[in-house]
């Protein structure tokens, strides 16, 4: 077991780990952080992203351990006093879901796209989404949303 | 999905590692962004017994301008790399590439000393570091040495780092002024390239002066096209002459076949995708 | 049937793009997926499965697993015996079709790598997967039977018990039936005096990939056993356990909570459900097990998977005067929940939106060492539009037609509705010139057409063709008579009920399970209409045996054509059990009421009472009519008279580099006939994301077995979804020609982009080579497949 400290979403939370222990069984078994979900066992889905110190990565593809003393944020954190985040909002409005399986992830690569390209063009914001799979939207009304919540002032 | 239980060891410097990996050996794995190494341990395709996670010693990040060369630590992660200006200035090719490595999040993890030391064939930056004649800086027991381009990829996923030794930094010498472009064939944007071309040249005049030409998966290492390089050489920069000198891009490979096109297939790729390559490193 | 007529005045509701109602959850990470879920005292499975695709299991040594740490029992078919139920075959085609009998854990054989040998129950999933590690099985390797042409000669048998890799001839012939002529005739005549298309097209196996791995929980402890599943049919499934495990269906109850998209995928009664409800009972514990993608790939069912052998036979204007359709489609190891009718669903479409005379077609079936086959998006329909959609534009070549006029000279006029066809289905409205007309519109299909005509000239590198699919399909699973007679095991009803609760507001319960679809959203806009209630005041509840008693779940764009008519009917109920109230509380006739907007008012006055205040009035049954019940809830179950028929025109334009064979998509159209429209921004995701999976087979995805029987595109890193990079915006329309078999005037549209978007891509892929010298690629489309057929001038 090895003892890590960070803060998710917010809190800080601590606890011993086996060393195996992904970044997100950590959040989904440890923390009932279960808006943040798994989709595959390749790293090809993305719908497990969160960020980490700020950037997106793939929460599956990140050892607990290697995220002891940062700062994690999961889907279940984007949203800010009541507010949703903009990318949320976007995502309601232009009807960019449908299972919802996705989304964590989906919303958590928005949200950093635009942190990086405050006015990204399709293309841009296409290939800033090609490490997450959809399967029910077709990515038309996803690309839409990111555009709608760039337009909407979403790179806060 | 779960990894076998391992060992885990969080050295903060580069000799704390090497000592780590000499008393631990064959039952060690090096932990640099994981990228790769992670997905293998989650499918059980592999099971250390320790992993020495090089994430904490801070030392293998960042950039640095070193006269003749651009040195790049080996735990900078891709997404740095790919956004540095003396990487752009100097080292073109690298910056081409490395922006089409994987996905966004993927490059905010993934680590470039950890990418070339997987030495994947079909990896974006073994090619680009051939072509740029690019310096591998190891550490071991008895200190460190370094290991030119053309030494370094020695088989699939092997290269001359010794089991008892770390990657800690790659010289990229400096290419300033040379045009550069990175020509990566997929079906689906988020697959290993099935061949990539990366390409840098000098031009005089609208003479290709100097060419180099790296091939990412036509064989069980990243390849040079020596033969395109010396055709190119003096050559205008016009579709006719690159194209005949493109033609030689398959010499000495040996591509592999799977679902996405047999060796045939990469053979020929690798002609029109080197074309294209070096015309668009021409800005032709 | 209620007329379209009767339908309330008011409809303030139907025809808005309200924003999901599901979403608010969605977005912030307050879901229930299956895998979320934790019982107290819950122990994990993780399943020990074959690398072989054939073999005899000579021995299984559960020994050092069994002493792993925190393992409490190792579970193998022996310890189970009859408990563990079987996978049923709920559609045996025909009376003498040949069946493996399907145990979900294998017990002295396996027919395909993947399948179930033994189960490691343990305190953590971790600890399970590493003690199932240690399970020591030992195989005698059986010769593997993989890919059609291979199975069909029955030199290597799949089940070798069996004798045959034959399961069932299923034959429609319009001679026989009546609906038509003598397809043999028709294309003999043909061969002297007009012009016959003979193909072979090959429907590539494909993987649903819903995003959400099946994940199942089960709770025996209690009066009732609990099962959580990532399914898209809860009722079908508690029928199904009950039935093959002799516990009575009043015991079980089974919930979907949400579920991570299905397209077909997750309508099976699965192996791994079986197992963890007959290892929960064993154990009484409960239990819970989640596939990893690895594990989903190679055992949730797979799609399409056929060879198609077609002859179409047309006069030398272009007149189409017979179809003769044979095909081979893979089962894999066993017969599935509905996958030995899937092909049959096709049998229906082949005929698509056209009129010609003569029909024959004829389905083998065949068991091979490979995954099952089942539903996918489409099931059927979009195999046989394929067939018929490349075979009309190859028609259009071979006559020198524009393949948009050969279509046109073919299809059933608007004013021929209701058209009964060659293959015995009535289609009851459509309109196919005028979706074609606006489709050629949007997509600038003459100038398009001019771009190709000078790129050709120009001997560009990047050639540019144009594709079409003017599809239609059968959805709205279905009449039960109709059902009967394929032989298929259950009915095709769905149930509602509508119950008014004390404060005004609506609880609905659908027997329809959404799994991504906006149920919740789409149902509460009808019934806010209906009733004249706010949409917030509605909740839709479903997915949860308990809670909806009835139903027959999600698939075959079923929901809102039945479902949706059985809530129009339960509410409706409601409005009439409220009327004898209203008047009483009015002191006013029941024929003096007129009921609008919610409101039941006294004609020529100013007094009225709404429905909701009726609610809490009936609540109260202080003052009611003599001898009514204090109620005003509903129930209604709908059985569909008739299948509907969507249908549109799509227009694809693609690029092909000539080059290296890779291609792009430049420009996609489509305008869909798909009746009114409930919820349009609901119906424009359930198109684009249609659109992109049947691109998808055109262009990225199959599920490639070695000869051995591994499946080689076993990961994601190998079977190719697309991503947003790999994909384009879309132009999509649609014009409204409402079906007549239901009160709303909807028809389905699920599936409606699957279908037609296949042909519509791989036509124009043919159309930019075709100067080439080729006349087809078979899919998906690789670049190395385009580049050789040009290579080659031919097929690939």
């Amino acid at each position: 077991m090895v003892r890590i400290s960070l803060t998710v979403d917010g809190a800080k939370v601590s606890d011993d780990v086996e060393a195996r222990t992904l970044l997100v069984q950590y959040l989904r078994e440890k923390l009932g952080k279960t808006g943040t979900v798994i989709g595959c066992d390749t790293s090809n889905c993305g719908a497990c992203t969160v960020h980490l110190n700020g950037t997106s990565v793939k929460s599956c593809n990140v050892l607990a351990v290697q995220a002891d003393g940062a700062e994690v944020t999961t889907i279940e954190g984007l949203a800010s006093n009541g507010q949703l985040h903009p990318v949320q909002e976007a995502f309601r409005e232009c009807h960019g879901l449908q299972c919802g399986f996705c989304t964590p992830g989906m919303i958590m690569q928005s949200a950093d796209l635009l942190k990086e390209n405050p006015n990204p063009s399709e293309e841009e914001i296409r290939l800033g989404l090609e490490g997450n799979l959809c399967r029910c939207t077709g990515y038309h009304n996803i690309v839409k949303a990111v555009q709608h919540a760039a337009a909407a002032g979403g790179a806060q | 999905m779960i990894p076998a239980a391992f060992d885990y060891l969080a050295p903060t410097t580069v000799e704390e590692a090497v000592a780590a990996l000499a008393r631990h050996g064959d039952d060690a794995k090096i932990l640099a962004g994981g990228q790769s190494l992670l997905p293998v341990l989650r499918m059980r395709l592999n099971a250390p017994e320790v992993v020495i996670d090089l994430g904490r010693i801070e030392s293998l990040r960042g950039v640095r301008d070193d006269g003749d060369a651009i040195v790049v630590g080996a735990m900078t992660p891709h997404s740095v790399v790919g956004k540095d200006p003396l990487v752009a200035e100097h080292a073109a090719l690298v910056s081409r590439a490395v922006v089409h490595l994987a996905d966004a999040q993927v490059r905010h993890r993934g680590t470039f000393g950890g990418a070339l030391a997987h030495a994947d064939p079909a990896g974006d930056l073994g090619a680009p570091a051939l072509a740029l004649g690019a310096q591998f800086v190891i550490a071991g027991p008895s200190g460190t040495r370094t290991v030119a381009a053309d030494d370094f990829f020695v088989d699939l996923f092997e290269t001359a780092v010794g089991e008892d030794e770390i990657l800690t930094e790659v010289r990229l010498p400096k290419h300033t002024g040379w045009g550069a472009h990175y020509e990566k064939f997929v079906r689906v944007a988020h697959q290993w390239p099935i061949v990539a071309i990366a390409a840098t040249v000098r031009t005089e005049g609208g003479v290709i002066a100097e060419a180099r030409v790296g091939l990412t998966n036509m064989g069980s290492t990243p390849l040079r096209a020596r033969a395109v390089e010396a055709a190119l050489a003096g050559q205008p920069a016009t579709d006719e002459a690159v194209r005949a000198a493109a033609a030689a891009a398959a010499e000495g490979t040996n591509p592999p076949t799977d679902l996405n096109g047999d060796a045939d297939y990469r053979r020929h790729l690798a002609t029109v995708l080197t074309r294209r390559a070096v015309l668009a490193a021409a800005g032709a | 049937m209620t007329a379209l007529e009767d339908r309330p005045d008011v409809a303030q509701e139907i025809g808005r793009d309200r924003r999901r109602k599901e979403d608010a959850r969605l977005i912030t990470g307050r879901t229930r997926w299956t895998d979320n879920l934790t019982v107290p005292g819950m122990l994990h499975l993780a399943m020990v499965r074959s690398p072989f695709a054939h073999a005899r299991i000579t021995s299984i040594d559960t020994s050092a697993a069994a002493e792993a740490t925190n393992v409490v029992a190792v579970i193998t078919a022996a310890d189970l015996g009859e408990s563990q139920g079987a996978c049923i075959n709920a559609w045996p085609i025909t009376p003498d079709q040949v069946a493996p009998v399907h145990l979900p854990m294998a017990v002295d054989r396996v027919a395909f790598a993947g399948e179930i040998v033994a189960c490691v129950v343990a305190r953590s999933a971790a600890e399970a997967r590493d003690a199932a590690e240690l399970v020591d099985v030992e195989y005698e390797e059986l010769p593997a039977v993989v890919g059609l042409k291979e199975a069909i000669k029955d030199e290597v048998l799949a089940h070798p018990e069996l004798g045959t890799n034959k399961s069932a001839l299923w034959v429609f012939d319009s001679a026989a039936a009546g609906t038509g002529g003598d397809v043999e005739e028709a294309i003999a005549t043909a061969r002297e005096s007009g012009v016959v298309i003979e193909r072979e097209y090959r429907q590539q196996r494909l993987i649903p990939a819903f995003m959400e791995p099946r994940s199942v929980v089960v709770d025996p402890t209690g009066e009732q056993i609990t099962i959580w599943s990532a399914t898209q049919i809860p009722h079908i499934l508690r029928f199904a356990l009950a039935a093959t495990t002799g516990v009575p269906e009043s015991k079980i109850r089974v919930i979907a909570p949400d579920v991570g998209g299905g397209f077909g995928g997750k309508l099976q009664q699965t192996p791994e459900e079986m197992i963890a409800f007959a290892v929960a009972r064993h154990l009484d514990k409960p239990v819970k097990y989640t596939e990893t993608r690895s594990e989903s790939l190679v055992s949730a069912h797979h799609g399409r998977d056929q060879i198609q052998k077609l002859t179409l036979a047309a006069t030398k204007d272009g007149q189409v005067t017979g179809l003769k359709v044979e095909l081979l489609a893979d089962l894999g190891a066993y017969v599935a929940i509905v996958g030995g009718g899937v092909p049959v669903l096709g049998a229906f479409m082949f005929n698509a939106i056209y009129k010609f005379p003569a029909y024959h077609f004829a389905c083998q079936t065949v068991l091979t060492n490979t995954t099952w086959t089942d539903a996918y998006r489409g099931a059927g329909r979009p195999e046989a539009t394929f067939a018929i959609e490349r075979l009309m534009s190859e028609l259009a070549e071979e006559l020198g037609v524009d393949p948009l006029e050969i279509r046109e000279r073919n299809w059933i006029k608007h004013d021929e509705f209701p058209f009964t066809t060659v293959a015995g289905l009535e289609y009851d409205t459509g309109n196919y010139e005028l979706a074609t007309a606006k489709a050629k519109e949007m997509f600038g299909y003459d100038e398009l057409r001019a771009e190709q005509q000078r790129r050709r000239e120009a001997g560009d590198t990047v050639q540019l063709g144009i594709g079409i699919s003017t599809f239609t399909e059968m959805c709205g699973l279905a009449p039960s008579r109709v059902l009967g007679s394929l032989d298929y095991g259950a009915g095709g009803w769905e149930h509602a009920s509508v119950r008014m609760l004390a404060t005004g507001k609506v609880e609905v319960v659908t027997g329809a399970s959404a799994h991504g679809q906006g149920h919740e959203t789409a149902f509460s806009q009808i019934v806010a209409d209906r009733l004249g209630v706010p949409f917030e005041d509605v909740e839709v509840l479903h997915g949860d045996t308990q809670i909806a008693h009835k139903g027959l779940d999600t698939y075959g764009s079923r929901s809102l054509v039945v479902g949706g008519e059985a809530l129009v009917k339960a509410t409706d109920k409601v409005i009439e059990k409220a009327r004898p109230v209203a008047a009483h509380l009015l002191e006013a006739s029941v024929e003096d009421l007129e009921f609008s907007a919610g409101r039941f008012s006294v004609k020529g006055t100013d007094a009225g009472i709404s429905v909701q205040e009726l609610a809490t009035a009936v609540f109260a049954a202080h003052n009611l009519p003599d001898g009514m019940e204090p109620s005003l809830d509903a129930d209604a179950t709908y059985d569909p008279i008739n299948f509907n028929y969507p249908h549109g025109t799509h227009l694809c334009a693609m690029e092909v580099d000539t080059e290296t064979g890779a291609v792009s998509m430049r420009k996609y159209v489509c305008v869909d006939d798909i009746g009114n429209v409930i919820n349009p921004l609901i119906v424009s995701g359930q198109v684009h994301g249609g659109l992109v999976q049947g691109i998808a087979q055109a262009l990225w995805e199959e599920a490639v077995y070695d000869d051995a029987g591994t499946l080689v595109s076993g990961t994601f890193t190998d079977y190719l979804l697309p991503t947003a990079a790999d994909t384009i915006s879309f132009e999509i329309d649609h014009t409204t020609t409402p079906s007549i078999t239901n009160t709303l005037g909807t028809k389905g549209v699920g599936e409606a982009g699957t279908i037609a978007s296949t042909p519509a891509v791989v036509n124009a892929i043919v159309d930019a080579v075709r100067h080439l010298g080729v006349d087809d690629i078979t899919m998906p489309c690789t670049p190395q497949r385009v580049w050789r057929a040009i290579q080659e001038g031919g097929r690939a």
